[in-house]
Parts: C-alpha cells; sequence; structure tokens
C-alpha cells in the first residue's frame, strides 16, 4: 500500500501541491485524473522520488520514503515499476535488450534464465516475435507494452503509469487498459495511473482521484464519478465527452 | 555525484562499447587530420627555412617535435570536442529530455554513473592511443610530402625526427591527451545531463559542450605547457 499524508510541493514560491493525503491500496487501479496543470504529474514524480515534495510524506508499505537513505530508497526503488508517457524506452537497446536490463543489472540470473524471464514479460503483455526489433521499428501501442513488460521484469508491488494511453488509438488504449487492469490483478500490484482519458476511468478504474489546482478535488469510486455533485469533476466529465 | 557502479559487469560492457565508438569510432578522422598536419607542416617549415645554413633533418626534427608537443594533442583534441563532445552531449541529453534517465533513476540506477562514467573512462583510455596514432602518421605525412615536394628525404625526415625525439616530449603529449579527453567527456556529460526541454535544447547542450570543450582544452593547453615545459 502507498500512503500520501499532507504532500506539498513548491516551485520558486508556488505551491503546486497543496497537501494531498490520501491511500493506495494493492490489487487495484488507482486513478489520477485532471486537466493539465491540475498537478497529477508532479504528485506522480513526488511518489516516485524523481522530485523531492517541500513538505509531507509517502510511505511504501510504512517505509517513509523521502527519509530513508541512499540504500534503502534503492531497496525501495527496487520493487518501482513505471510506464512513462513517452514510454522512455532505451533507443539503442532492441526491446529485448530493454525488458532484460533490469534483470541484468539486480538480479544474478544467468543469460537463459534472463531471457526466459524476457520472454515471460513479452506474453504476459500479448508480444513475442518482437526481441530482436530496436524501438524505433515497432508501433506506439507495441512501445507501451514494451515499457509495461520491462516494468515488470522484476518483481515489482507498485506499478505507476503516465498517462499510458497518450498518443494512442482508441483500440490499442482498450487493449493497454486491460492489459494494466489484468496485470494488477494477478500480481496484485498497487497500481498508479495519471490520466485523463475517461474511457479509462469507467473500464478500469476502482479508486480514482481527481486532482484540481493542486487540490484533491474529490476521491471516490468509479461509480460514485457519474453522481457525484463537485462542480469541477462534473465539468471536467462533460469536457472529456466533447475531446 | 558519481557513486560506486550497482553492477561491475554491465558497466564493463557500456565501457568496452564506449571505447569502440570513442577509439574506433574517431579513428579515420583522425588520421585524416594527422596525415594532412605533418603534410602542410613539412611544407610550411621548408618554406620558413629554406637557407643553405639548414640542414634538411631540422624540418624533420621541427615537424616531429611540434606534432609532438602541440599539433597532435591539441587539434585533434578540439576536433574530437567537436565529433565525440556534440555526440556524448546529444545522446545524454536525448536520454533525459526522453525519459530514460528518470527511467534509471526509477529502477534504482545511479543515471550519473550510469550514463557518465564509462564514457569518461573509455575517454581518457582511447584518446591517448589516437593521439599516439595521430604522432605517428602526422610525421608519414611529413615523410610524403618531403618526399613528394623534393624538399628533403624520407631518410633526412627520420634522421632529424629521431635525433631530436625525447621521450619526456612523448610523455608530455600523453598527460595532454589524458587532460583533453578528461575535459571533452566530463564536459560533454554534464551538459548533456542538464539539458531540459525538448530537440531545440538538445542541439543548444551540444553546442556548449563543444564551444566549452574547446575552451578549456585551449586554456588547459597553455596552463600545461607553462607548467611542464
Amino acid at each position: 500500500m502507498i500512503e500520501l499524508t499532507n504532500l506539498k510541493k513548491s516551485f520558486d514560491g508556488v505551491e503546486v501541491l497543496k497537501g494531498i493525503s490520501t491511500k493506495f491500496e494493492p490489487g487495484k487501479i488507482n486513478l489520477i485524473i485532471g486537466a493539465s496543470g491540475g498537478g497529477k504529474s508532479v504528485l506522480m514524480k513526488c511518489m516516485v522520488g524523481l522530485l523531492k515534495p517541500t513538505e509531507g510524506n509517502v510511505l511504501y508499505d510504512n517505509r517513509d520514503f523521502h527519509k530513508l537513505d541512499n540504500k534503502e530508497i534503492r531497496d525501495v526503488r527496487r520493487e518501482i515499476g513505471m510506464l512513462f508517457q513517452g514510454n522512455a524506452l532505451f533507443d539503442s537497446y532492441t526491446v529485448e535488450e530493454n525488458i532484460e536490463f533490469p534483470l541484468k543489472m539486480f538480479t544474478e540470473m544467468s543469460p537463459a534464465e534472463r531471457i526466459d524471464r524476457v520472454n515471460f514479460c513479452l506474453e504476459q503483455v500479448h508480444l513475442e516475435g518482437v526481441n530482436s526489433k530496436y524501438p524505433a521499428e515497432i508501433s506506439g501501442g507495441m512501445k507501451k507494452r514494451v515499457g509495461i513488460a520491462r516494468a515488470i521484469a522484476l518483481d515489482i508491488k507498485y506499478l505507476f503509469c503516465d498517462e499510458p494511453n497518450s498518443g494512442l488509438d482508441p483500440v490499442t488504449s482498450r487493449v493497454i487498459d486491460q492489459l494494466l487492469e489484468e496485470i494488477t490483478k494477478e500480481f496484485q500490484m498497487t497500481t498508479v495511473i495519471n490520466t485523463h482519458d475517461m474511457k479509462t476511468v469507467f473500464d478500469i478504474g476502482d479508486q480514482i482521484i481527481y486532482m484540481y489546482e493542486g487540490n484533491k478535488w474529490w476521491e471516490g469510486k468509479k461509480s460514485d464519478v457519474r453522481h457525484s455533485n463537485n462542480e469541477e469533476l462534473q465539468a471536467f466529465i462533460n469536457a472529456s465527452y466533447f475531446e | 555525484m558519481i557513486s560506486r557502479p550497482e553492477k561491475l559487469s554491465v558497466y564493463w560492457e557500456r565501457t568496452a562499447l564506449e571505447m569502440k565508438n570513442i577509439g574506433a569510432g574517431s579513428l579515420a578522422i583522425v588520421a585524416i587530420i594527422a596525415v594532412f598536419q605533418g603534410a602542410v607542416t613539412t611544407l610550411q617549415i621548408a618554406y620558413q627555412l629554406i637557407s643553405p645554413l639548414v640542414a634538411n633533418p631540422v624540418i624533420g626534427s621541427i615537424v616531429s617535435d611540434s606534432s609532438m608537443l602541440e599539433l597532435a594533442p591539441t587539434i585533434t583534441c578540439l576536433v574530437l570536442a567537436g565529433k565525440v563532445g556534440s555526440h556524448i552531449a546529444s545522446e545524454i541529453g536525448t536520454m533525459k529530455v526522453s525519459e530514460q534517465i528518470d527511467a534509471l533513476e526509477i529502477m534504482g540506477i545511479n543515471s550519473n554513473a550510469f550514463v557518465a562514467l564509462p564514457k569518461i573512462i573509455a575517454g581518457v583510455v582511447m584518446v591517448p592511443c589516437l593521439i599516439v596514432i595521430s604522432i605517428l602518421l602526422s610525421n608519414l605525412g611529413g615523410i610524403f610530402a618531403g618526399s613528394a615536394s623534393g624538399i628533403l628525404t624520407a631518410d633526412e625526415f627520420i634522421q632529424g625526427a629521431r635525433e631530436s625525439f625525447l621521450p619526456f616530449n612523448l610523455a608530455f603529449s600523453l598527460i595532454k591527451a589524458f587532460v583533453y579527453a578528461f575535459i571533452i567527456t566530463s564536459v560533454s556529460s554534464y551538459h548533456g545531463y542538464q539539458t531540459s526541454g525538448g530537440a531545440l535544447e538538445v542541439g543548444h547542450s551540444s553546442t556548449k559542450a563543444v564551444v566549452y570543450s574547446a575552451v578549456l582544452i585551449l586554456f588547459s593547453d597553455y596552463l600545461l605547457t607553462q607548467l611542464l615545459l
């Protein structure tokens, strides 16, 4: 479980996150939604440690991430996988090498064991026969799948996804959503997804957080989203359908 | 900034790859520059020293010494600052703007060490090797130009070069190469790492890396010459 308590972040005196507190439970798809500039990406970066919060705590199963020493931080990070908006695959590595990379760095697996694990991860994301291709040679949807396969190569406990559907067609977006749902349930991971795709919200969301101007403006289950009387949330949902 | 590597075997693989890129990848341009540098220097020295009082082997000794002390290390490294430096800065810059550096950090890998260290080690190993090759080819260029123009024979050139050869000059040249290699790789890695934004900023970082490396090479050239000669 990931717990945030009173998380604040300022840039040059401008407060971008204004005291976020919430819990993300394992085995559930936790969605952070909101308009651009609402603080979603900053919140995620604070959670994974790419930014240091000005105030507040990020607890990974009661381990206060920003108060750990370097070694402990690295240990926690090895339990984290992240799917980036732009995939962040290593251009000079093939698909196989990209997925193998964390295994090479952090395990004592033999080359044959590593390749088995790579193939297992590729099967999990329903992608086979692309081992020797470079990221530039595969489609956007395939890159997302490779990104997911790399994220789950180590036995991770926490999966973060930043706009997993950005730049994808609606059909591929649904495939990626289903994939994230399958993986989350199967491995009982704590999955946190930044998105403004309302289809994702209604398809796979378990817990929804709506961010507005740096605040947690609304929190609830997907069944409550439509019936919420939060004006900003309703405006966001309605605007999404006219995109 | 740079801490103990997570897994040495992976770092060694990356260092070997960078050695190939920096060393073998720069060999052609270094060879071309060295040959023409030696040839042109020979012709210019001959032009300036035409006198019955100056023996022909003196031309060989001047060309050989100036190649070793100044031309091979400094000119070659200024060119390498452009070739290798811009490549390093743009590679790391692109990794930064495409979130590949963030991906490394999230995996728990010290991205500074993982990205920059193999390049710096490869540079300080391979650039001195390139400089030695450059010195040899520069002399060959001088011999060729001297013979082709009838200014001096190959034997006269070699006689001059051998008579004026001091092992310290070679050591000085290698010290310079080592220092310049460190400047090129570390300054370029730094500028690549400082990139934020998009393609335009990657270009800016690449330019900055070349300019700063070149200025620092010239400054350290003066400093080393003042200190060691």
